[in-house]
Formats: structure tokens, C-alpha cells, sequence
């Protein structure tokens, strides 16, 4: 449990929060619940009342000529309708309680995809995507599943735990005694094994860690590994490490298999020692204590370590529930984006782009960009360069305000763009990637993203514009070609060119090249290129690029580095004298 | 299921006694009602406390017993699931070290893994249980009927009655919703991608403002997965309820026709609880049933998919024609390539390479490159033509030597957890540090090994600790270690620059006996070769040096142009 030990402190500080917050979520249901609190209590009254009933009914049946068939029929038919009313009371309480944990599930899912459409990208980027998907995902099942069906079982087991309690002691109180203190030997059996073996199915995860890493590590590498003849070697590791597995594994099976026998001679013994004590109880009462009294005190025995089984799994299925519930609250209670609902939108724009004393950083501490300015007039062609990590993809992400900038502002058309909706900003622009991002779907589906009543005829010429057209065609059902999830089966750069076509169906007036073409071999790229040149006319267009080859015909290049433009000018100016671009441009020749 | 379950024979014993010892301890309880009904039916009435205590005892030892038969067999059964499950995982692994790309590629490499554990596993718990409780709880369930006719025939009856009954609700229920459960998460898999790819997308979705029809799609398949669920959730919840009610209805008429009988004096006081006792025994035993039921389901679908990678046969062809045809080192002969399903990868090569050549492979993305070569090893079969290392198919060669002759740095050059020596003893388990020295020079990557402080430098999985070009200058070294008649460098230098891979063709050059294949998109790192073959589409367009393809090859000449304007612009 060491996982927990580190969180502790931090859930026993927000657990009232997250409760809190969870009973908001739960109060609309709040009549349903009150109906399944309702409906189980009436279970577990009708279930413990039925084998009392069965033991007067034994009563009545004392032997030859002397069965009392006036009452056993009275006590007939009360027992047939608390059965049937433990079973329609169950049912149904079961109803209710599934359907609030489906229903809360489903609210804080709803809940959740919408915060993830207003997050900040820092966010997204700063988390890994997987942590994510397991909050949204799993975390919201558990955390359902665990509090509200752990909570009747709880409920109704602490109930059946008291009724039984009570009703020995009512009845025999001394064997009652027997009955409650021989039994937490179940519970103590059960316990001490499960701590036993926790360390070694500890080590026999471990072991099976090793060696699923070992497995990954040359199944992924098997070209290499049959390249090499390396096969046998590699059956020798993993015979040592699955030897050793299976000594661990045999233990851990076999020592944890044994609670339930345990447990069971434990419930033999106790059920003996009723039977003894009730025996004797019935002779020196000379029949005060019925046999129908022991054979409810049997029925009982058994019937009452169950819910403490049940209750101890329930606890820890609670506190693993909490944290869960936790994570979940922390994800919807994160700081969004600023809103700009009630911001105007932005009018249709031509491409005056400037940037005023603009300062950005990821980490206070890191300063990234500082005081840069810039003016791009409508339909020019801006180039940035610059060596991994100066910032160049930065800047998209303040141009697309994925971003905001930590001082001065972006303006478009004369408007500062924090003023206006991201949405109609980004409208403006036609973004490709470096990395290609593809939605599970057909292609055309995937073409039309930014243009979704977009004709057949359109998305070809966008296709055929890209020379994305007669990679489709060979596709086996051509444009309505489903790929799975990030682009599926197709290289990195049909993935690419897919990417491109999608902005040529778009041509919006402003257009953000980030290493668009990296992908693509050199001979297609010489194609793309004419395409792209005739997509760029007249329209204001920033393009990132790693081969400088592609940029030649900029109006601009700012040559960036350590997130400050040091240089800008033309390829030629730039080319003269001992300039960083000049370095940079004769480095990937060297 | 065959194979699978082979690995079971060497556990003969354990198989057989495990559920035989089961069957023990689930005979002693079904005598427990016995005894209490004997205690009420004889210790009471006649007061005999020392009745009564022996009966205890009898109990008590009844229990101890039980444990003790329990214990062994619980052992027995560890001990067969566990073997046999490691004996799984070791063919299957050897078995997935020998398929093909092919094969490899179809299944994927995460699919593997999860059959190789997950799966696995699962098999090792159906094994377990099956030998644990497969005969336990079938043999109390109907042992109890048997008891109850052995106790009182028309008691009994009810119990033949009550047994189908239950029988069927809980089968039933069971049937109906496993597809339903199935079909439920498969909508949690939907909600799953819709996260992920609002995450992984979230750039390219915000900057085509599809965030509000992403929140709807997202909240149809949200709806649709609690309809579901909440439909076989009701299903499932009636389970308890239901099996409840028909075992009280059960207990009624026990009790009535019980009463009749102990009336007429047939039966007794003690007989009835006894009955009583064993009714409650079933629900409880049946509902153990119907859970393993579940596992063994599980289990078995687990085995199959397991099946289904021992049942990939590895599909290389032999040829007995071991004829001599030619004395140059690679030869090409109308060779075509499909892969499965697809087009063709390649179509009608043919050439031929002199022993101690250099040969140069270019050609676009996709154009069937890296095919080509790993028709060499053998790797794939042509799906016509033939394919002769130093004149004889490929076909009749036997692999291993065929491979130990031929060394292949990949496009994508892996490496592994360990040393610097281990990995590059890869090529040659026994290279002697001064080989290992000497290859890693040829491969310029002394600075590298230096670098991680020397040959017992640490390597981490994957080679995680070096970068990309690090990465190729070892894997180069670990295949000039192997001293390889044929050597091929699949793409190996794209990350490293235009000097460090200068250096490393010139020293190459030196290595006059090794017949050498580059593989490249870039005309500057195969212009000096011997020979060049210019792929597009899978079809070879030109064949020839530099200078000849320059002037015959267009395809080669646009490919040349496309760089050379770079380096032209480089050298104003």
C-alpha cells in the first residue's frame, strides 16, 4: 500500500471536497437514491426475517401426529410473501441503484469532453494524453461503480450484520456470544493470509514486469532479432526468467488459495460449536429453545460471515474509489481557457498580421520569446528558421492563440486577437503540421474536417491539388477508405499529404506551414511545391521548414534562435557575410 | 485448443488428483446436515449430551478433514496451472521468435505481448479453477439432490424441480448477457478513441472549430453506452431476486410436504432441517458454478487467440534445387513481390551484382526499397521469379546460415539493454574486444562508445540513451563485427550528416571481399556506387551508374535535381 501513503495526506485534505463535490452530482437523483436506501433496507429486513420464519415453521413439525398444520400454513404463506418482497425489493433497488451510477457516469462524462474543448492547450501538452484518457475513462467508472454500489452493499451489509447481531442475542444470547466471537477468526485467517502473499505476488509481479519487458523489447525488435540468428539466446534468457516466474507464481497461486478453505473450516467450526451449544440449550431449556430456534441460529451462522467478507472488500474498493474520485474532480476543477463567449467575433479578414512587443513563456522561469515585433502585410510569405527548440513552433501556437502571449499583443487586421473568438481567428487560418493528425474516419470525412458540406468534385480537385488523389484511388473503396485511429495503416507521408489536402479545400486567407513537407521524399515534395506556391498567392502564409530549400522564395525569413529573431532579411541578404542563417544554411551541406 | 492444452500431460498426476481431492471435501460437507439431523433427531429427544459432543466432534473432524483434502488439492491444482502456463509462454515465445515479418506485422507487435501475458494468464486461472472447483461445485449441487431422495423420495422431487429451475435462470441470464456486456464495452472503446483523439487532435481539431460537433458525437455514443447498460444491468440485477424467490418457493413446499410426511410419521424433525440445509447449500454452490462458468468462458476465448498464433504457420518456401547457376553474389530473376491482400510491392526485378560490388537503392517513399532487400535474406518469398545468393535460391539455402552470411542494418536500428560489447557481439558472439574495436571504427562511431565510456558503456532498452545517429553508427558496427559476405544498409544513414556519412562509405570502400547494398533516398550517398537500381512504384525504371542513369533515367534525374538544387544553392 505504499501507493496510498504519499496521497494520504493530500485525500484526507480534499476527501471532504471530493465529497462534497460528488454529492453534487448525486442530488439530482437524490429521490432515486432515497428509493434504493428505501428498498434495500426492506431487502435486508425481509431476508433476515424469512429463515426465522422457516424455523418456526420446523417448530410446527415436531414429529408423528403432532405437526401443527393450522400455523405451518400461516407461517407458509408469510414466508412466500416476504420472499417474494425480498425479491421485488432487491430487484429493483438493484434498478435504481445501477441506473444513478450509469446516469452519474455519464454526466461527469459529458462534463469532462466539454472541459476538454476549453482547457488549456498547456494542459493537454503538459499531461500525458494516456493519464487523461484513464481519468475520463476508467477513473469515472470506478469511481461510480466503487462509491454508489459500494455504498449499498455497505449499507445493507452493516444492516444484515446488526439485524443478525441482534436477533441471536435476542433469542440465545450466550450462543450469540459464541457466534460473534469465533467468527472474526474467519476474518483474522482471511487477513493474515492475504498479508503473507502480498509480498510474494509483489515479487511475482515484478518477475512478470521483467519479463514482459524482455518479451517487448525483442518482439518489436524481431527483424533485427532474426536478422541476427539471435533466437536461441533469446529463449535462454527467457527460460531463467520464466523458471524463476513459476516458482514465484506457484507459491503465490497456492498460499492465496488457501483462504477460502480457511475461512470455510473456520465457518465448519462455528457452525459445529452452534450446533453443540444449541443442542445442549434446547435439552436444558426443555424445549424453551426450539429446534426451529437452532436451525435459525444455523441459518444464521452461515449467513452472517458473508457480509463481513463483502464489507472488507467493500472498504478498499472505497478508499481506491475516493482517489479516483479525486482525480476525476481535480480534471473537471482545472483551469480552463479564458472565455471569450462574450467577445465579438472577428470580420472576415485579408492578412495583416502584427505582433507588438510580444513576450511568451512556458515557465515563468524560462523565458522563451521576449519583445518581439513583427508586421506582415497581407499576401506575404513569412519564413521562419531556426535550430530545434528556438521557439519557431511557438510562435504558431500565439499565432492560433493556443496560446496567449504573457505581454504585448497580436493584432489582425488592427484588432487585438484576445478580443475577438478564438473561433473566428482561426478561421482565418490554414494550419499543416509536422505531426499529422489524422480522426479515425473515412478520408473523406477526414478532408471535409474544416468544410463539411463540402461536393465530391471539391474534395478530388483539393485531393489531386495535394497529389493526394492517386494514393486514394489505389486505396481498396477509395475516398470512403476507413483509416483507424491517427491515419491507421498509411505511411507518415500519405498522412501528410492528406494534411495538405485538407487546407487546399479550405484556402483560408492566412496559412501556417510547420515543416509541412518533412515526410514527403524529396522528388513528390518538388510537386507539392508548385501547389503549395500557387495556394500561397495572395495570402499571408508563415511557413517553419527544417530544409532550407523550401524557402528560398520568402519575402521573409526571421532566422530565430533561443526565441529571439536574430536576423531578418531575404535569402540573399541573408546569405551575405558571416551570418547565423548563412551557418545554418551551409550546415546541412557539410 | 489442441495445443494449448497439451502441456497439461506432463501434470498427469496432479490433473487427476486435485479434483479427486475436491470431490473428498465436497463429500464431507454434504454429510454435515446428516449429522445435524441425527443431533436433533437422536441427542435431543433422548438428552444424551454425550451423543451430542461425540456428533460435534465429528463435525469439527468432518471440517478438519475437509481442510486438509482442500489443502492438497488447492496445491495440486497451483501446481499443474502454473507449469502448464509456463510451459505455454515458453513455445509460444520461441514460436512468435520464428514467424515472419509478414505475420508479425498482420498480428502486431502490442497484439503479441498481450497474448503472451494477458492471455496466458488467463488460461493459467481457467486451468486452476477448472481443476479446483469443476468437480466441487457439480458434484454438491446435484450430490445434494441425490442426498435429499436418499433422505425422503418425495422431498426429493421438489429438489428435481427446483434444481432445473435455478438451473435456468441462472444459465439464462448468464446467456443473455454476455454478448450484451460485450457489446456495452465495445461502446466504452468508442467513448475511449473519442477521448484520446480530443487529446491527441486537440491542435488540429480547435484549429478547424470542431470542438461543439466533437462534444456532440461524444455525447451520442455517451447516451447510447448508459442505454446499454442500463438495459443489461437490469437483466443481470434480476439474477439474485430470482434465484431467491424459487429457492424460498422450494423451501415452502419442503416444508409443507414435510409436514405431511413427519405427520405420518415417515420422516423426522431432523430430516426436514436437513433437507433445508441442503436447498440453501445449492444457491450457494450454483452461484460459485455460474462465476466459474464465466472464467472458463473467458479462459477459453484467451486459448484460442492463443491457438491462433501456434496455428500461423511460418509460410518460407524450400526449393531442392541446389544447382550452382551463377558465380556473382546477388541475383535478381524476374522476381515479383505481393504482400497478402495488396498490390504488388514489386514487379519483374531483375539484375545481378558481381561479388565485392557496390549496389545503390533509390527510389520515393513506398517504392519497395526495403522489400527488395530483405528478399536477400530471405525474409519473404517472391511470389515469382527467384532470388540467387552466390548463384543458388535462396529457396534452398538453409536460413540460418543463409542469414549468418548476410548482415542488415535496418532503416530503424534497434538496439538493446546492456553493454556496449554485448550489443555489438550480437553479429559475432565471439568478437574479441580488438574486432569489436576495429568494426566500431569502421563504422565512425569511436566517439560514440567513447562517449558511454567505452565497451562496458551502458545501453538502455531500445538504446533510449543515444540519439538517432548514435543509434545507426552502432548498429552498423554490430553488422561489420559479423564480417558479412553481404552487407546491407537499409536507409541506415539518414541521420547522420553529410561528412560522418562520406567517411563511412570511404570506409566501407576498404572492405574489398563484403558485396554492399545502400539503400537511400539521396543521390549523394549512392553516386559512386557500382551499380544503381531506381525503384518507383515497385517497378525498376533504371538500372546503371550515376552518369548513365543521369543521362537514360528521368525518374533518377527529377531525384537528382530535387537535392542537387539544394546543394547547388549551398555551394553560390
Amino acid at each position: 500500500m505504499p501507493k496510498n501513503n504519499g496521497k494520504n495526506a493530500h485525500a484526507k485534505k480534499t476527501g471532504n471536497g471530493t465529497l462534497r463535490e460528488l454529492f453534487s452530482y448525486i442530488r439530482k437523483y437524490w429521490l432515486l437514491l432515497a428509493c434504493t436506501v428505501l428498498l434495500s433496507l426492506a431487502t435486508v429486513v425481509c431476508t433476515l426475517y424469512v429463515p426465522v420464519l422457516i424455523g418456526d415453521g420446523i417448530d410446527c413439525i415436531v414429529g408423528a401426529g403432532r405437526v401443527d398444520f393450522q400455523t405451518l400454513q400461516g407461517i407458509l404463506w408469510q414466508i412466500a410473501l416476504f420472499a417474494v418482497g425480498a425479491a421485488l425489493t432487491q430487484w429493483l433497488a438493484g434498478l435504481y441503484n445501477n441506473y444513478i451510477t450509469y446516469q452519474v457516469v455519464e454526466d461527469v462524462r459529458a462534463k469532462a469532453i466539454r472541459k476538454l474543448q476549453v482547457l488549456p492547450l498547456k494542459y493537454i501538452d503538459g499531461r500525458g494524453y494516456g493519464q487523461t484518457v484513464n481519468t475520463v475513462i476508467s477513473d469515472v467508472e470506478q469511481f461510480a461503480d466503487g462509491l454508489l454500489m459500494g455504498f449499498t452493499q455497505l449499507f445493507t451489509g452493516v444492516i444484515t450484520i446488526l439485524g443478525t447481531v441482534a436477533f441471536m442475542f435476542f433469542v440465545h444470547w450466550q450462543l450469540a456470544l459464541t457466534v460473534l466471537l469465533v467468527t472474526p477468526l474467519s476474518l483474522f485467517t482471511a487477513k493474515f493470509i492475504s498479508s503473507k502473499t502480498y509480498s510474494m505476488f509483489l515479487q511475482q509481479s515484478k518477475i512478470r514486469g521483467k519479463q514482459t519487458a524482455f518479451i517487448d523489447e525483442m518482439l518489436s525488435a524481431l527483424p533485427t532479432v532474426q536478422a541476427y540468428t539471435h533466437e536461441d539466446e533469446n529463449l535462454q534468457t527467457f527460460d531463467a526468467m520464466n523458471q524463476e516466474l513459476e516458482k514465484c507464481s506457484l507459491k503465490a497461486i497456492f498460499f492465496s488459495s488457501l483462504t477460502n478453505p480457511c475461512t470455510r473450516f473456520v465457518n465448519a467450526v462455528v457452525y459445529a460449536l452452534v450446533a453443540l451449544f444449541g443442542a445442549l440449550a434446547v435439552i436444558s431449556t426443555g424445549g424453551m429453545f426450539s429446534v426451529g430456534a437452532l436451525s435459525k441460529f444455523l441459518a444464521y451462522a452461515t449467513q452472517y460471515t458473508k457480509p463481513f467478507n463483502e464489507i472488507t472488500g467493500v472498504v478498499t474498493e472505497f478508499q481506491n474509489a475516493l482517489a479516483c474520485a479525486s482525480r476525476v474532480f481535480e480534471f473537471l476543477s482545472a483551469e480552463e481557457e479564458v472565455s471569450d463567449a462574450q467577445n465579438p467575433r472577428l470580420p472576415p479578414v485579408e492578412g495583416n498580421v502584427r505582433l507588438e512587443n510580444v513576450s511568451f513563456s512556458y515557465e515563468p522561469e524560462q523565458k522563451l520569446i521576449q519583445g518581439l515585433n513583427l508586421a506582415v502585410q497581407s499576401g506575404k510569405r513569412i519564413a521562419i528558421v531556426g535550430p530545434t527548440g528556438c521557439g519557431k513552433t511557438t510562435l504558431i501556437n500565439l499565432f492560433m492563440r493556443f496560446y496567449d502571449v504573457t505581454e504585448g499583443a497580436i493584432f489582425v487586421e488592427d484588432t487585438d486577437v484576445r478580443t475577438v473568438t478564438r473561433h473566428s481567428l482561426r478561421t482565418g487560418y490554414g494550419m499543416v503540421l509536422q505531426d499529422t493528425w489524422l480522426k479515425s474516419g473515412t478520408i473523406r470525412e477526414n478532408l471535409c474536417l474544416g468544410m463539411p458540406h463540402a461536393t465530391d468534385e471539391q474534395i478530388i480537385a483539393a485531393a489531386k491539388s495535394a497529389h493526394a488523389h492517386g494514393f486514394i484511388s489505389r486505396l481498396p473503396e477509395g475516398y470512403n477508405t476507413y483509416i483507424g485511429e491517427d491515419g491507421g495503416a498509411l505511411s507518415q507521408g500519405q498522412k501528410q499529404l492528406l494534411c495538405i489536402a485538407r487546407i487546399m479545400l479550405l484556402l483560408p486567407p492566412m496559412l501556417i506551414l510547420d515543416e509541412a513537407t518533412s515526410s514527403i521524399d524529396t522528388r513528390t515534395e518538388l510537386k507539392i511545391q508548385e501547389a503549395f506556391a500557387r495556394l500561397m498567392q495572395g495570402r499571408t502564409s508563415f511557413i517553419v521548414a527544417h530544409r532550407l530549400s523550401t524557402i528560398q522564395n520568402a519575402d521573409l525569413i526571421l532566422v530565430m534562435k533561443d526565441g529571439n529573431v536574430v536576423e531578418q532579411g531575404t535569402h540573399a541578404q541573408l546569405l551575405n557575410g558571416d551570418t547565423f542563417y548563412s551557418k545554418l544554411y551551409n550546415s546541412q551541406f557539410e | 485448443m489442441k495445443q494449448v492444452l497439451s502441456y497439461l500431460k506432463f501434470y498427469r498426476k496432479q490433473v487427476v488428483l486435485a479434483p479427486l481431492f475436491k470431490l473428498l471435501e465436497a463429500l464431507l460437507e454434504l454429510a454435515v446436515p446428516l449429522v445435524v439431523a441425527a443431533i436433533v433427531d437422536k441427542g435431543i429427544p433422548s438428552g444424551d449430551k454425550g451423543y451430542i459432543l461425540a456428533m460435534f466432534f465429528l463435525l469439527f473432524g468432518l471440517g478438519l478433514v475437509g481442510l486438509l483434502s482442500s489443502v492438497t488439492a488447492q496445491y495440486f491444482a497451483a501446481r499443474a496451472a502454473v507449469g502448464h502456463s509456463t510451459r505455454l509462454r515458453r513455445s509460444l515465445f520461441e514460436k512468435m521468435q520464428s514467424l515472419s515479418f509478414a505475420e508479425v506485422d498482420k498480428l502486431g507487435a502490442a497484439n503479441m505481448i498481450s497474448r503472451m501475458t494477458g492471455d496466458v494468464n488467463q488460461v493459467q486461472t481457467g486451468v486452476n479453477m477448472v481443476l479446483r472447483l469443476f468437480l466441487r461445485s457439480p458434484f454438491i449441487v446435484f450430490g445434494a439432490v441425490i442426498m435429499a431422495f436418499f433422505v425422503d423420495v418425495p422431498s426429493g422431487m421438489v429438489f428435481a424441480v427446483a434444481l432445473p429451475v435455478l438451473t435456468l435462470i441462472v444459465v439464462g441470464i448468464m446467456a443473455i448477457t454476455l454478448p450484451l456486456y460485450k457489446r456495452s464495452q465495445e461502446k466504452l472503446d468508442g467513448l475511449l478513441l473519442s477521448t484520446r483523439e480530443n487529446l491527441t487532435g486537440a491542435r488540429v481539431l480547435r484549429a478547424f472549430c470542431k470542438e461543439g460537433a466533437e462534444i456532440a458525437a461524444f455525447d451520442r455514443k455517451n447516451v447510447e453506452y448508459t442505454k446499454r447498460r442500463n438495459f443489461v444491468g437490469s437483466i443481470s440485477a434480476a439474477m439474485n431476486p430470482l434465484t431467491y424467490a424459487v429457492v424460498n418457493a422450494a423451501i415452502i413446499a419442503l416444508l409443507y410436504v414435510g409436514g405431511i410426511r413427519v405427520d405420518s410419521g415417515l420422516l423426522t424433525q431432523g430430516q426436514v432441517l436437513a433437507l433445508y440445509n441442503y436447498m440453501s447449500q445449492i444457491l450457494i454452490e450454483l452461484i460459485k458454478l455460474a462465476n466459474l462458468i464465466v472464467t472458463i468462458t473467458k479462459s477459453i476465448a484467451s486459448a484460442h487467440r492463443i491457438e491462433e498464433v501456434f496455428s500461423l504457420s511460418n509460410p518460407l518456401k524450400t526449393s531442392a534445387d541446389a544447382t550452382v547457376y551463377t558465380d556473382n553474389a546477388v541475383d535478381f530473376q524476374n522476381v515479383c513481390l505481393s504482400y497478402a491482400g495488396g498490390g504488388n510491392a514489386l514487379e519483374n526485378i531483375t539484375f545481378s551484382v558481381k561479388k565485392g560490388q557496390t549496389v545503390g537503392i533509390i527510389g520515393g517513399t513506398g517504392s519497395g526499397k526495403t522489400s527488395l532487400v530483405r528478399l536477400i535474406s530471405h525474409f519473404y518469398d517472391p511470389t515469382e521469379g527467384t532470388v540467387l545468393v552466390n548463384g543458388v535460391n535462396v529457396q534452398a539455402q538453409n536460413t540460418q546460415i543463409l542469414r549468418e552470411k548476410v548482415a542488415t542494418v535496418l532503416q530503424k536500428s534497434v538496439l538493446f539493454e546492456g553493454t556496449v560489447r554485448e550489443n555489438i557481439r550480437w553479429g559475432n558472439p565471439a568478437a574479441t574486444d580488438e574486432q569489436i574495436l576495429h568494426a566500431v571504427a569502421l563504422a565512425q562511431a569511436t566517439d560514440v562508445v567513447n562517449s558511454k565510456g567505452g565497451l562496458d558503456g551502458k545501453i538502455e532498452q531500445k538504446g533510449a540513451n543515444l540519439s538517432g545517429g548514435q543509434k545507426q553508427r552502432l548498429s552498423i558496427a554490430r553488422a561489420l563485427v559479423k564480417n558479412p559476405e553481404i552487407l546491407i544498409l537499409d536507409d541506415s544513414s539518414s541521420a547522420l550528416d553529410y561528412a560522418t556519412d562520406a567517411a563511412l562509405r570511404k570506409a566501407l570502400a576498404t572492405l574489398p571481399k563484403t558485396t554492399t547494398f545502400i539503400v537511400s533516398q539521396r543521390t549523394a550517398s549512392l553516386q559512386h556506387a557500382d551499380i544503381i537500381v531506381v525503384l518507383d512504384e515497385g517497378k525498376m525504371v533504371g538500372l546503371g551508374t550515376h552518369a548513365q542513369l543521369l543521362n537514360s533515367c528521368e525518374v533518377y534525374r527529377e531525384i537528382y535535381q530535387s537535392q542537387f538544387k539544394e546543394v547547388h544553392h549551398a555551394q553560390e
